[in-house]
Protein backbone atom coordinates (compact mmCIF):
# COMPACT_ATOMS: atom_id res chain seq x y z
CA UNK A 1 0.00 0.00 0.00
CA UNK A 2 1.24 3.39 -0.45
CA UNK A 3 1.79 5.88 2.35
CA UNK A 4 1.74 9.82 1.77
CA UNK A 5 4.78 9.97 1.27
CA UNK A 6 4.69 7.88 -2.20
CA UNK A 7 1.80 9.80 -3.33
CA UNK A 8 3.83 13.50 -3.15
CA UNK A 9 2.59 14.03 -6.88
CA UNK A 10 -0.69 13.99 -5.76
CA UNK A 11 -0.26 15.81 -2.97
CA UNK A 12 0.10 19.20 -5.00
CA UNK A 13 -3.05 19.02 -6.84
CA UNK A 14 -5.17 18.46 -4.16
CA UNK A 15 -3.77 19.86 -0.93
CA UNK A 16 -7.17 18.80 1.49
CA UNK A 17 -6.35 15.01 -0.06
CA UNK A 18 -3.49 14.82 2.32
CA UNK A 19 -5.00 13.79 4.95
CA UNK A 20 -6.44 11.00 3.02
CA UNK A 21 -3.90 9.31 1.35
CA UNK A 22 -6.26 6.30 0.75
CA UNK A 23 -7.84 7.96 -1.58
CA UNK A 24 -5.51 8.58 -4.34
CA UNK A 25 -4.41 5.32 -3.92
CA UNK A 26 -7.32 3.58 -3.88
CA UNK A 27 -7.86 5.03 -7.21
CA UNK A 28 -4.75 4.32 -8.39
CA UNK A 29 -4.71 0.48 -7.23
CA UNK A 30 -6.09 -1.36 -10.12
CA UNK A 31 -7.94 -3.99 -7.52
CA UNK A 32 -9.97 -1.42 -6.58
CA UNK A 33 -11.76 -1.28 -9.74
CA UNK A 34 -11.56 -4.87 -10.00
CA UNK A 35 -13.44 -5.57 -6.87
CA UNK A 36 -15.96 -2.71 -7.83
CA UNK A 37 -16.05 -2.98 -11.38
CA UNK A 38 -20.05 -3.61 -11.82
CA UNK A 39 -20.73 -0.82 -9.73
CA UNK A 40 -18.12 1.57 -11.16
CA UNK A 41 -19.90 0.44 -14.65
CA UNK A 42 -23.33 0.76 -13.42
CA UNK A 43 -22.35 4.64 -12.12
CA UNK A 44 -20.79 5.48 -15.14
CA UNK A 45 -23.39 4.36 -17.36
CA UNK A 46 -25.93 6.08 -15.57
CA UNK A 47 -24.22 9.17 -15.78
CA UNK A 48 -22.87 9.07 -19.47
CA UNK A 49 -26.94 8.30 -20.14
CA UNK A 50 -28.21 10.48 -17.98
CA UNK A 51 -26.38 13.14 -19.41
CA UNK A 52 -26.75 12.32 -23.08
CA UNK A 53 -30.29 11.32 -22.78
CA UNK A 54 -32.27 13.26 -19.92
CA UNK A 55 -35.14 10.71 -20.40
CA UNK A 56 -32.97 7.73 -18.88
CA UNK A 57 -32.87 9.18 -15.53
CA UNK A 58 -36.83 9.34 -15.44
CA UNK A 59 -39.10 7.78 -12.97
CA UNK A 60 -41.12 5.50 -15.62
CA UNK A 61 -37.65 4.34 -17.52
CA UNK A 62 -35.97 3.33 -14.21
CA UNK A 63 -38.73 1.25 -13.28
CA UNK A 64 -39.05 -0.38 -16.86
CA UNK A 65 -35.18 -0.58 -16.33
CA UNK A 66 -35.54 -2.72 -12.99
CA UNK A 67 -38.01 -4.12 -14.49
CA UNK A 68 -36.34 -5.66 -17.68
CA UNK A 69 -33.45 -6.60 -15.43
CA UNK A 70 -35.30 -8.56 -13.05
CA UNK A 71 -34.98 -12.21 -15.53
CA UNK A 72 -31.48 -11.71 -15.74
CA UNK A 73 -31.02 -10.68 -11.94
CA UNK A 74 -32.14 -14.01 -11.05
CA UNK A 75 -30.52 -16.11 -14.09
CA UNK A 76 -27.04 -14.28 -12.56
CA UNK A 77 -27.54 -15.32 -9.28
CA UNK A 78 -28.35 -19.63 -10.18
CA UNK A 79 -25.00 -18.84 -12.79
CA UNK A 80 -23.12 -17.45 -9.68
CA UNK A 81 -23.65 -20.37 -7.43
CA UNK A 82 -22.28 -22.91 -10.03
CA UNK A 83 -19.51 -20.46 -11.00
CA UNK A 84 -18.31 -20.68 -7.57
CA UNK A 85 -17.49 -24.12 -7.35
CA UNK A 86 -15.49 -23.35 -11.06
CA UNK A 87 -18.44 -24.69 -13.21
CA UNK A 88 -20.44 -23.08 -15.96
CA UNK A 89 -24.21 -23.45 -16.20
CA UNK A 90 -24.19 -23.11 -20.28
CA UNK A 91 -27.95 -24.96 -20.16
CA UNK A 92 -29.03 -22.26 -18.22
CA UNK A 93 -31.02 -20.71 -21.20
CA UNK A 94 -32.53 -23.73 -22.24
CA UNK A 95 -33.43 -24.52 -19.02
CA UNK A 96 -35.50 -21.71 -19.37
CA UNK A 97 -37.24 -22.65 -22.36
CA UNK A 98 -38.08 -25.92 -21.13
CA UNK A 99 -39.76 -24.24 -17.86
CA UNK A 100 -41.33 -21.93 -19.81
CA UNK A 101 -43.39 -24.59 -22.18
CA UNK A 102 -43.79 -26.60 -19.20
CA UNK A 103 -45.83 -24.56 -17.54
CA UNK A 104 -47.57 -23.68 -21.23
CA UNK A 105 -48.46 -26.96 -21.50
CA UNK A 106 -49.33 -27.99 -18.00
CA UNK A 107 -51.71 -24.64 -17.85
CA UNK A 108 -52.92 -25.43 -21.73
CA UNK A 109 -54.02 -28.83 -20.34
CA UNK A 110 -56.36 -26.86 -17.78
CA UNK A 111 -54.37 -27.87 -14.50
CA UNK A 112 -54.43 -24.49 -12.96
CA UNK A 113 -51.20 -21.78 -13.16
CA UNK A 114 -49.69 -22.75 -9.68
CA UNK A 115 -49.49 -26.69 -10.38
CA UNK A 116 -47.99 -25.42 -13.74
CA UNK A 117 -45.42 -22.76 -12.03
CA UNK A 118 -44.80 -25.96 -9.56
CA UNK A 119 -44.13 -27.96 -11.91
CA UNK A 120 -41.98 -25.84 -14.49
CA UNK A 121 -39.67 -25.14 -11.12
CA UNK A 122 -39.59 -28.63 -10.73
CA UNK A 123 -38.36 -29.53 -14.09
CA UNK A 124 -35.69 -26.95 -14.55
CA UNK A 125 -34.41 -27.69 -10.71
CA UNK A 126 -34.12 -31.23 -12.12
CA UNK A 127 -32.19 -30.24 -14.86
CA UNK A 128 -30.00 -28.70 -12.68
CA UNK A 129 -29.72 -31.71 -10.77
CA UNK A 130 -29.14 -33.77 -13.40
CA UNK A 131 -26.11 -31.94 -14.99
CA UNK A 132 -24.30 -32.18 -10.98
CA UNK A 133 -24.78 -35.77 -11.20
CA UNK A 134 -23.37 -36.68 -14.33
CA UNK A 135 -20.39 -33.97 -13.98
CA UNK A 136 -19.81 -35.59 -10.71
CA UNK A 137 -20.71 -39.28 -10.75
CA UNK A 138 -18.96 -39.02 -14.55
CA UNK A 139 -16.02 -36.86 -14.14
CA UNK A 140 -16.88 -34.98 -16.91
CA UNK A 141 -16.27 -31.09 -16.93
CA UNK A 142 -18.81 -28.98 -16.44
CA UNK A 143 -18.36 -27.23 -19.67
CA UNK A 144 -18.71 -30.14 -21.87
CA UNK A 145 -22.01 -31.84 -19.82
CA UNK A 146 -23.86 -28.52 -19.64
CA UNK A 147 -23.51 -28.10 -23.45
CA UNK A 148 -24.69 -31.30 -23.95
CA UNK A 149 -27.71 -30.67 -21.59
CA UNK A 150 -28.19 -27.62 -23.32
CA UNK A 151 -28.71 -29.48 -26.43
CA UNK A 152 -30.54 -31.96 -25.24
CA UNK A 153 -33.32 -29.87 -23.33
CA UNK A 154 -33.41 -27.83 -26.34
CA UNK A 155 -34.67 -30.58 -28.32
CA UNK A 156 -36.73 -31.68 -25.52
CA UNK A 157 -38.48 -28.60 -25.70
CA UNK A 158 -38.80 -28.67 -28.83
CA UNK A 159 -40.62 -31.92 -29.13
CA UNK A 160 -42.96 -31.42 -25.96
CA UNK A 161 -44.00 -28.26 -27.93
CA UNK A 162 -44.29 -29.20 -31.28
CA UNK A 163 -42.39 -25.95 -31.95
CA UNK A 164 -45.32 -24.03 -31.19
CA UNK A 165 -45.81 -21.52 -28.49
CA UNK A 166 -48.44 -22.16 -26.41
CA UNK A 167 -50.32 -19.02 -25.36
CA UNK A 168 -50.88 -18.38 -21.44
CA UNK A 169 -53.77 -16.46 -20.79
CA UNK A 170 -53.60 -16.46 -16.87
CA UNK A 171 -54.62 -13.46 -14.72
CA UNK A 172 -52.07 -14.42 -11.67
CA UNK A 173 -49.37 -13.94 -14.48
CA UNK A 174 -51.01 -10.89 -15.85
CA UNK A 175 -50.72 -9.31 -12.27
CA UNK A 176 -47.50 -10.90 -11.31
CA UNK A 177 -46.04 -9.24 -14.59
CA UNK A 178 -48.15 -5.60 -15.00
CA UNK A 179 -48.52 -5.18 -11.08
CA UNK A 180 -46.44 -3.11 -8.36
CA UNK A 181 -45.71 -2.82 -5.24
CA UNK A 182 -45.23 0.16 -3.47
CA UNK A 183 -42.12 1.44 -5.64
CA UNK A 184 -41.10 -1.69 -7.65
CA UNK A 185 -43.02 -4.02 -10.29
CA UNK A 186 -43.79 -7.52 -8.51
CA UNK A 187 -41.22 -9.16 -10.82
CA UNK A 188 -38.31 -6.97 -8.93
CA UNK A 189 -39.74 -7.88 -5.52
CA UNK A 190 -39.10 -11.58 -6.97
CA UNK A 191 -35.58 -10.58 -7.97
CA UNK A 192 -34.79 -8.84 -4.73
CA UNK A 193 -36.34 -11.48 -2.45
CA UNK A 194 -33.94 -13.75 -4.32
CA UNK A 195 -30.92 -11.86 -4.38
CA UNK A 196 -31.21 -11.48 -0.06
CA UNK A 197 -32.15 -15.22 -0.19
CA UNK A 198 -28.66 -16.46 -2.05
CA UNK A 199 -26.55 -13.43 -0.19
CA UNK A 200 -28.00 -15.64 3.38
CA UNK A 201 -27.21 -18.58 2.05
CA UNK A 202 -23.56 -17.79 0.64
CA UNK A 203 -22.51 -15.69 3.46
CA UNK A 204 -24.37 -16.83 6.31
CA UNK A 205 -24.55 -20.99 5.82
CA UNK A 206 -22.56 -23.61 6.12
CA UNK A 207 -23.18 -24.20 2.36
CA UNK A 208 -22.18 -21.13 1.58
CA UNK A 209 -18.48 -21.73 2.86
CA UNK A 210 -18.50 -25.30 2.01
CA UNK A 211 -19.58 -24.14 -1.75
CA UNK A 212 -16.65 -21.39 -1.43
CA UNK A 213 -14.48 -24.46 -0.28
CA UNK A 214 -15.04 -26.68 -3.23
CA UNK A 215 -14.96 -23.87 -5.80
CA UNK A 216 -11.51 -22.97 -4.01
CA UNK A 217 -9.40 -26.09 -3.48
CA UNK A 218 -12.10 -28.84 -3.82
CA UNK A 219 -9.16 -31.79 -3.55
CA UNK A 220 -8.15 -29.79 -0.28
CA UNK A 221 -12.00 -29.50 0.69
CA UNK A 222 -12.88 -33.10 0.54
CA UNK A 223 -9.66 -33.71 2.81
CA UNK A 224 -11.57 -32.09 5.23
CA UNK A 225 -14.80 -33.98 5.45
CA UNK A 226 -16.52 -31.84 3.12
CA UNK A 227 -19.02 -33.52 0.24
CA UNK A 228 -17.75 -31.81 -2.30
CA UNK A 229 -19.77 -33.61 -4.86
CA UNK A 230 -22.98 -32.85 -3.53
CA UNK A 231 -21.81 -29.18 -3.28
CA UNK A 232 -21.17 -29.22 -6.37
CA UNK A 233 -25.05 -31.11 -7.61
CA UNK A 234 -26.79 -28.49 -5.46
CA UNK A 235 -24.88 -25.74 -7.40
CA UNK A 236 -26.36 -27.29 -10.23
CA UNK A 237 -29.77 -27.73 -8.71
CA UNK A 238 -30.00 -24.37 -7.57
CA UNK A 239 -29.23 -22.99 -10.70
CA UNK A 240 -31.98 -24.80 -12.51
CA UNK A 241 -34.24 -23.97 -9.71
CA UNK A 242 -33.26 -20.09 -10.71
CA UNK A 243 -34.23 -20.75 -14.32
CA UNK A 244 -37.31 -21.78 -13.46
CA UNK A 245 -38.28 -18.74 -11.46
CA UNK A 246 -37.20 -16.97 -14.43
CA UNK A 247 -39.07 -18.64 -16.82
CA UNK A 248 -42.12 -17.66 -14.69
CA UNK A 249 -41.55 -14.41 -14.88
CA UNK A 250 -40.67 -14.80 -19.01
CA UNK A 251 -44.03 -16.28 -19.59
CA UNK A 252 -45.62 -13.72 -17.14
CA UNK A 253 -43.92 -11.07 -19.27
CA UNK A 254 -44.25 -11.91 -22.55
CA UNK A 255 -47.82 -14.07 -22.28
CA UNK A 256 -47.00 -17.03 -24.29
CA UNK A 257 -44.63 -20.11 -23.83
CA UNK A 258 -41.88 -19.67 -26.78
CA UNK A 259 -39.89 -22.79 -27.76
CA UNK A 260 -37.10 -20.51 -28.11
CA UNK A 261 -33.45 -19.99 -26.36
CA UNK A 262 -32.78 -15.92 -25.73
CA UNK A 263 -28.86 -16.96 -25.93
CA UNK A 264 -28.45 -13.60 -24.64
CA UNK A 265 -29.81 -14.61 -21.48
CA UNK A 266 -27.29 -17.23 -21.29
CA UNK A 267 -24.23 -15.04 -22.37
CA UNK A 268 -25.38 -11.99 -19.65
CA UNK A 269 -25.72 -14.05 -17.25
CA UNK A 270 -22.01 -15.16 -17.30
CA UNK A 271 -21.38 -11.38 -18.11
CA UNK A 272 -23.06 -10.73 -14.91
CA UNK A 273 -21.28 -12.70 -12.91
CA UNK A 274 -17.72 -11.68 -13.92
CA UNK A 275 -18.56 -8.04 -14.05
CA UNK A 276 -19.73 -8.82 -10.19
CA UNK A 277 -16.34 -9.66 -9.63
CA UNK A 278 -16.64 -13.51 -9.18
CA UNK A 279 -13.79 -15.29 -10.09
CA UNK A 280 -14.28 -17.75 -12.96
CA UNK A 281 -11.50 -20.47 -11.29
CA UNK A 282 -14.32 -20.62 -8.57
CA UNK A 283 -13.94 -20.20 -4.81
CA UNK A 284 -14.47 -16.67 -4.86
CA UNK A 285 -18.23 -15.52 -4.96
CA UNK A 286 -20.76 -12.39 -4.05
CA UNK A 287 -24.60 -12.16 -5.19
CA UNK A 288 -24.96 -8.28 -5.12
CA UNK A 289 -21.96 -7.81 -7.68
CA UNK A 290 -23.54 -9.89 -10.19
CA UNK A 291 -27.21 -8.72 -9.39
CA UNK A 292 -25.66 -4.96 -9.90
CA UNK A 293 -23.44 -6.58 -13.00
CA UNK A 294 -26.84 -8.02 -14.50
CA UNK A 295 -28.39 -3.98 -14.15
CA UNK A 296 -25.84 -2.84 -15.94
CA UNK A 297 -25.87 -5.05 -18.91
CA UNK A 298 -29.54 -3.87 -18.54
CA UNK A 299 -28.51 -0.58 -18.30
CA UNK A 300 -26.60 -0.75 -21.31
CA UNK A 301 -29.19 -2.26 -23.45
CA UNK A 302 -31.91 0.28 -22.57
CA UNK A 303 -29.56 3.58 -22.80
CA UNK A 304 -28.30 2.11 -26.36
CA UNK A 305 -31.94 1.71 -27.30
CA UNK A 306 -32.95 5.33 -25.81
CA UNK A 307 -30.42 6.87 -27.73
CA UNK A 308 -31.99 5.21 -31.01
CA UNK A 309 -28.42 2.90 -31.54
CA UNK A 310 -29.40 -0.13 -33.20
CA UNK A 311 -30.09 -3.43 -31.75
CA UNK A 312 -27.47 -4.47 -34.05
CA UNK A 313 -25.05 -2.65 -31.61
CA UNK A 314 -25.91 -3.75 -28.34
CA UNK A 315 -24.26 -7.47 -27.99
CA UNK A 316 -20.74 -5.69 -29.72
CA UNK A 317 -21.31 -3.14 -26.64
CA UNK A 318 -21.93 -5.68 -23.86
CA UNK A 319 -19.21 -8.17 -25.70
CA UNK A 320 -16.45 -4.85 -25.23
CA UNK A 321 -17.60 -4.93 -21.76
CA UNK A 322 -17.62 -8.25 -20.46
CA UNK A 323 -13.94 -8.73 -22.15
CA UNK A 324 -12.94 -5.06 -20.60
CA UNK A 325 -14.18 -6.53 -17.41
CA UNK A 326 -11.91 -9.68 -17.50
CA UNK A 327 -8.84 -7.95 -18.38
CA UNK A 328 -9.55 -5.68 -14.91
CA UNK A 329 -10.29 -8.61 -13.09
CA UNK A 330 -6.77 -9.89 -13.43
CA UNK A 331 -5.73 -7.07 -11.10
CA UNK A 332 -7.98 -8.35 -8.35
CA UNK A 333 -6.11 -9.13 -5.62
CA UNK B 1 19.85 -53.38 16.43
CA UNK B 2 17.87 -52.62 19.49
CA UNK B 3 14.47 -54.45 19.16
CA UNK B 4 11.39 -51.97 19.78
CA UNK B 5 10.53 -52.73 23.38
CA UNK B 6 6.54 -52.50 24.32
CA UNK B 7 5.04 -49.83 26.78
CA UNK B 8 1.78 -50.53 28.50
CA UNK B 9 -1.69 -50.31 26.73
CA UNK B 10 -2.62 -47.53 28.74
CA UNK B 11 -0.08 -45.33 27.84
CA UNK B 12 0.09 -45.50 24.17
CA UNK B 13 -2.78 -43.16 21.97
CA UNK B 14 -2.00 -45.44 19.35
CA UNK B 15 -0.25 -48.67 18.43
CA UNK B 16 0.06 -51.46 15.75
CA UNK B 17 1.45 -54.73 15.93
CA UNK B 18 2.82 -57.15 12.58
CA UNK B 19 1.63 -54.64 10.17
CA UNK B 20 2.23 -54.60 6.26
CA UNK B 21 1.31 -52.83 3.40
CA UNK B 22 2.31 -53.97 -0.14
CA UNK B 23 1.37 -51.96 -3.27
CA UNK B 24 1.64 -54.46 -6.28
CA UNK B 25 5.23 -56.40 -6.06
CA UNK B 26 6.65 -53.98 -4.04
CA UNK B 27 6.74 -53.85 -0.25
CA UNK B 28 6.60 -50.37 1.90
CA UNK B 29 6.90 -52.07 4.86
CA UNK B 30 6.66 -55.36 6.80
CA UNK B 31 5.65 -56.79 10.45
CA UNK B 32 6.38 -53.27 11.83
CA UNK B 33 5.39 -52.50 15.58
CA UNK B 34 5.40 -49.21 16.71
CA UNK B 35 4.12 -47.48 19.70
CA UNK B 36 3.21 -43.29 20.21
CA UNK B 37 2.58 -42.26 23.92
CA UNK B 38 -0.02 -40.51 24.98
CA UNK B 39 0.71 -36.57 25.43
CA UNK B 40 4.63 -36.75 23.89
CA UNK B 41 5.63 -36.22 20.27
CA UNK B 42 6.76 -39.46 18.35
CA UNK B 43 8.71 -38.94 15.86
CA UNK B 44 8.92 -41.43 13.22
CA UNK B 45 12.91 -40.84 11.02
CA UNK B 46 13.91 -42.33 8.07
CA UNK B 47 15.96 -42.66 4.82
CA UNK B 48 13.86 -41.23 1.58
CA UNK B 49 11.83 -44.72 0.63
CA UNK B 50 12.11 -46.26 4.20
CA UNK B 51 8.25 -46.53 4.23
CA UNK B 52 7.63 -43.53 7.12
CA UNK B 53 5.00 -42.04 5.45
CA UNK B 54 3.17 -45.09 4.19
CA UNK B 55 3.02 -46.21 7.49
CA UNK B 56 1.62 -42.95 8.92
CA UNK B 57 -0.66 -43.06 6.25
CA UNK B 58 -1.86 -46.63 7.16
CA UNK B 59 -2.21 -45.56 10.63
CA UNK B 60 -4.68 -42.61 9.48
CA UNK B 61 -6.72 -44.74 7.20
CA UNK B 62 -5.26 -43.26 3.89
CA UNK B 63 -4.08 -46.76 2.98
CA UNK B 64 -5.06 -49.75 4.34
CA UNK B 65 -2.90 -52.12 5.67
CA UNK B 66 -2.52 -55.73 4.23
CA UNK B 67 -2.07 -57.93 7.95
CA UNK B 68 -1.31 -56.38 11.27
CA UNK B 69 -2.99 -54.88 14.59
CA UNK B 70 -3.73 -50.74 14.89
CA UNK B 71 -4.89 -49.90 17.91
CA UNK B 72 -6.17 -46.30 19.04
CA UNK B 73 -7.26 -45.39 22.24
CA UNK B 74 -7.26 -48.62 23.55
CA UNK B 75 -9.20 -49.94 20.95
CA UNK B 76 -8.53 -51.85 17.74
CA UNK B 77 -9.61 -50.07 14.83
CA UNK B 78 -8.75 -50.60 11.52
CA UNK B 79 -10.01 -46.92 9.25
CA UNK B 80 -11.43 -47.69 6.46
CA UNK B 81 -10.71 -44.00 5.42
CA UNK B 82 -9.15 -40.97 6.42
CA UNK B 83 -12.65 -39.65 7.62
CA UNK B 84 -13.10 -42.32 9.60
CA UNK B 85 -9.99 -41.39 11.56
CA UNK B 86 -10.76 -38.22 11.87
CA UNK B 87 -14.16 -38.94 13.46
CA UNK B 88 -12.30 -41.20 16.22
CA UNK B 89 -9.67 -37.99 16.69
CA UNK B 90 -6.80 -38.22 14.42
CA UNK B 91 -6.15 -35.02 12.61
CA UNK B 92 -3.39 -34.90 10.30
CA UNK B 93 -1.77 -31.94 8.99
CA UNK B 94 -0.83 -32.44 5.24
CA UNK B 95 2.17 -31.21 3.45
CA UNK B 96 -0.36 -30.09 0.53
CA UNK B 97 -3.89 -30.43 1.16
CA UNK B 98 -3.95 -27.93 3.77
CA UNK B 99 -5.94 -24.62 3.30
CA UNK B 100 -8.55 -23.23 1.03
CA UNK B 101 -6.80 -19.66 -0.30
CA UNK B 102 -9.56 -18.26 -1.23
CA UNK B 103 -10.82 -18.27 2.56
CA UNK B 104 -10.03 -16.41 5.54
CA UNK B 105 -8.14 -17.52 8.51
CA UNK B 106 -10.92 -17.85 10.49
CA UNK B 107 -12.96 -19.41 7.83
CA UNK B 108 -10.57 -22.09 7.39
CA UNK B 109 -9.70 -23.13 11.16
CA UNK B 110 -13.23 -23.61 11.06
CA UNK B 111 -13.77 -25.35 8.02
CA UNK B 112 -16.54 -28.47 7.83
CA UNK B 113 -16.80 -27.57 11.81
CA UNK B 114 -18.63 -24.39 11.79
CA UNK B 115 -20.32 -22.78 15.07
CA UNK B 116 -24.13 -22.11 13.62
CA UNK B 117 -27.58 -20.23 15.62
CA UNK B 118 -30.41 -22.28 15.02
CA UNK B 119 -33.20 -19.91 13.99
CA UNK B 120 -36.21 -22.09 13.82
CA UNK B 121 -35.37 -25.02 11.07
CA UNK B 122 -32.30 -22.96 9.57
CA UNK B 123 -29.14 -22.83 11.04
CA UNK B 124 -26.89 -19.80 10.51
CA UNK B 125 -23.06 -19.27 11.05
CA UNK B 126 -22.28 -17.78 14.27
CA UNK B 127 -19.54 -15.30 12.36
CA UNK B 128 -18.92 -13.41 15.89
CA UNK B 129 -18.39 -16.94 18.17
CA UNK B 130 -15.97 -17.87 15.17
CA UNK B 131 -13.70 -15.48 14.78
CA UNK B 132 -13.55 -15.29 18.76
CA UNK B 133 -12.80 -18.31 19.33
CA UNK B 134 -10.14 -18.24 16.05
CA UNK B 135 -8.92 -15.51 18.12
CA UNK B 136 -8.83 -17.91 21.24
CA UNK B 137 -7.10 -20.83 19.31
CA UNK B 138 -4.57 -18.92 17.65
CA UNK B 139 -3.23 -16.80 20.51
CA UNK B 140 -3.42 -20.18 22.88
CA UNK B 141 -0.76 -21.58 20.20
CA UNK B 142 1.18 -17.77 20.39
CA UNK B 143 0.46 -17.83 16.22
CA UNK B 144 0.73 -14.53 14.73
CA UNK B 145 -1.13 -13.45 11.91
CA UNK B 146 -2.15 -10.02 10.77
CA UNK B 147 -6.03 -10.45 10.49
CA UNK B 148 -8.14 -13.75 10.99
CA UNK B 149 -9.88 -11.96 8.44
CA UNK B 150 -7.10 -11.72 5.58
CA UNK B 151 -7.67 -14.71 3.00
CA UNK B 152 -5.05 -17.39 3.10
CA UNK B 153 -3.43 -16.78 0.25
CA UNK B 154 -1.80 -13.67 1.43
CA UNK B 155 0.26 -15.94 4.46
CA UNK B 156 3.73 -16.86 3.95
CA UNK B 157 4.31 -20.62 3.87
CA UNK B 158 5.31 -20.61 7.87
CA UNK B 159 1.93 -18.86 8.56
CA UNK B 160 0.04 -21.59 6.59
CA UNK B 161 1.31 -24.33 7.91
CA UNK B 162 1.20 -22.92 11.67
CA UNK B 163 -2.76 -22.46 10.90
CA UNK B 164 -3.20 -25.48 9.59
CA UNK B 165 -1.58 -27.17 12.93
CA UNK B 166 -3.91 -24.79 14.77
CA UNK B 167 -7.16 -26.46 13.34
CA UNK B 168 -6.07 -30.03 13.96
CA UNK B 169 -5.33 -29.13 17.29
CA UNK B 170 -8.36 -26.90 18.31
CA UNK B 171 -10.62 -29.97 16.88
CA UNK B 172 -9.68 -31.35 19.98
CA UNK B 173 -8.19 -33.95 18.61
CA UNK B 174 -6.54 -37.02 20.39
CA UNK B 175 -3.60 -37.56 18.45
CA UNK B 176 -2.21 -34.92 15.37
CA UNK B 177 -0.32 -36.34 12.89
CA UNK B 178 1.94 -34.18 10.89
CA UNK B 179 3.80 -35.36 7.65
CA UNK B 180 7.43 -33.30 7.68
CA UNK B 181 5.67 -29.77 8.65
CA UNK B 182 8.53 -27.87 7.79
CA UNK B 183 9.60 -29.23 4.75
CA UNK B 184 8.98 -26.46 2.53
CA UNK B 185 10.23 -23.78 4.90
CA UNK B 186 12.43 -21.40 5.22
CA UNK B 187 14.82 -21.14 8.04
CA UNK B 188 12.86 -18.47 10.16
CA UNK B 189 9.66 -20.15 9.55
CA UNK B 190 11.06 -23.59 10.24
CA UNK B 191 11.77 -22.21 13.97
CA UNK B 192 8.30 -20.70 14.26
CA UNK B 193 6.89 -24.29 13.39
CA UNK B 194 9.29 -25.67 15.79
CA UNK B 195 8.54 -23.64 18.13
CA UNK B 196 4.73 -24.22 17.79
CA UNK B 197 5.32 -28.24 18.08
CA UNK B 198 7.45 -27.31 21.02
CA UNK B 199 4.52 -25.52 22.64
CA UNK B 200 2.32 -28.37 22.11
CA UNK B 201 4.34 -30.43 23.73
CA UNK B 202 4.40 -28.25 26.61
CA UNK B 203 0.41 -29.14 26.12
CA UNK B 204 0.96 -32.72 26.38
CA UNK B 205 -0.97 -33.11 23.11
CA UNK B 206 -0.35 -36.62 21.59
CA UNK B 207 2.01 -35.95 18.26
CA UNK B 208 3.03 -37.91 15.51
CA UNK B 209 6.15 -36.28 13.87
CA UNK B 210 7.51 -37.64 10.79
CA UNK B 211 10.52 -36.43 9.27
CA UNK B 212 14.53 -36.79 8.11
CA UNK B 213 15.83 -34.30 9.90
CA UNK B 214 17.42 -35.54 12.86
CA UNK B 215 18.46 -32.46 14.55
CA UNK B 216 14.99 -31.26 14.53
CA UNK B 217 13.33 -34.55 15.87
CA UNK B 218 15.96 -34.35 18.94
CA UNK B 219 14.68 -30.94 19.58
CA UNK B 220 11.30 -31.69 18.94
CA UNK B 221 10.29 -35.16 20.12
CA UNK B 222 10.04 -37.21 23.20
CA UNK B 223 10.56 -41.02 21.58
CA UNK B 224 12.09 -41.73 17.81
CA UNK B 225 11.76 -44.39 16.18
CA UNK B 226 13.53 -45.35 13.03
CA UNK B 227 12.63 -47.26 9.98
CA UNK B 228 14.76 -48.99 7.67
CA UNK B 229 14.38 -50.74 4.28
CA UNK B 230 10.60 -51.11 5.16
CA UNK B 231 11.37 -52.50 8.64
CA UNK B 232 11.11 -50.86 11.82
CA UNK B 233 14.93 -50.86 12.88
CA UNK B 234 15.07 -49.52 16.48
CA UNK B 235 13.42 -46.51 19.00
CA UNK B 236 15.30 -44.27 21.53
CA UNK B 237 14.21 -41.56 23.60
CA UNK B 238 15.49 -38.35 21.91
CA UNK B 239 16.98 -37.45 25.61
CA UNK B 240 19.25 -40.57 25.71
CA UNK B 241 20.35 -40.11 21.93
CA UNK B 242 22.71 -38.17 19.67
CA UNK B 243 22.64 -36.99 16.28
CA UNK B 244 25.74 -40.02 15.54
CA UNK B 245 23.52 -42.46 16.85
CA UNK B 246 20.97 -41.72 14.69
CA UNK B 247 22.49 -41.39 11.76
CA UNK B 248 24.08 -44.90 12.44
CA UNK B 249 20.98 -46.15 13.02
CA UNK B 250 19.46 -44.81 9.87
CA UNK B 251 21.96 -45.77 7.56
CA UNK B 252 22.16 -49.54 9.66
CA UNK B 253 25.82 -48.96 10.61
CA UNK B 254 25.65 -49.89 14.09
Amino acid sequence: MSTPADNAPAAHSAGAEESRPSLAALLLDPSFWADWASVVGLVGLVIVFGIAQPVFLSVANLQALLLAAAILVVLSIGQTFVIATSGIDLSLAAAVMLGAIILGLVNAAGYGIFIACVLAVLATSAVGFLNGLIITAGKIPDFVVTLGTLSGITGLGLILSGGEPTMVGSTFLLRLASGSFGPFGYPVWVAIAAVIVAHIALYHTRFGVHLLATGGQAESAGALGIRTNRVKIAAYTISGLCAGVAAILLVARIGSAEPQINTSLLLNSVAAVVLGGVSLFGGRASILGPAIGALMLTALVNGLTLLNVSAFYQPLAVGAIVVLAALIMRYQK
Amino acid sequence: MSAPHHIPAAEAIIACEGLSKHFGGIRAFTDVAFQARRGEVTAVIGDNGAGKSTLVRSLVGVHQPDAGDLFFDGQARPFANPDEARKAGIETVHQNLALIDELTVAQNLFLNREIVRRIGPFAFLDRKAMKREARSMLSRLSINVPSINQRVRRLSGGQRQAISICRAVGSGAKLVVMDEPTAALGVQETANVEALIRRLREQSVSVILVSHNFDQVRRLSDQIWVMRAGKMAATVRASETSGNELVALVTGAA
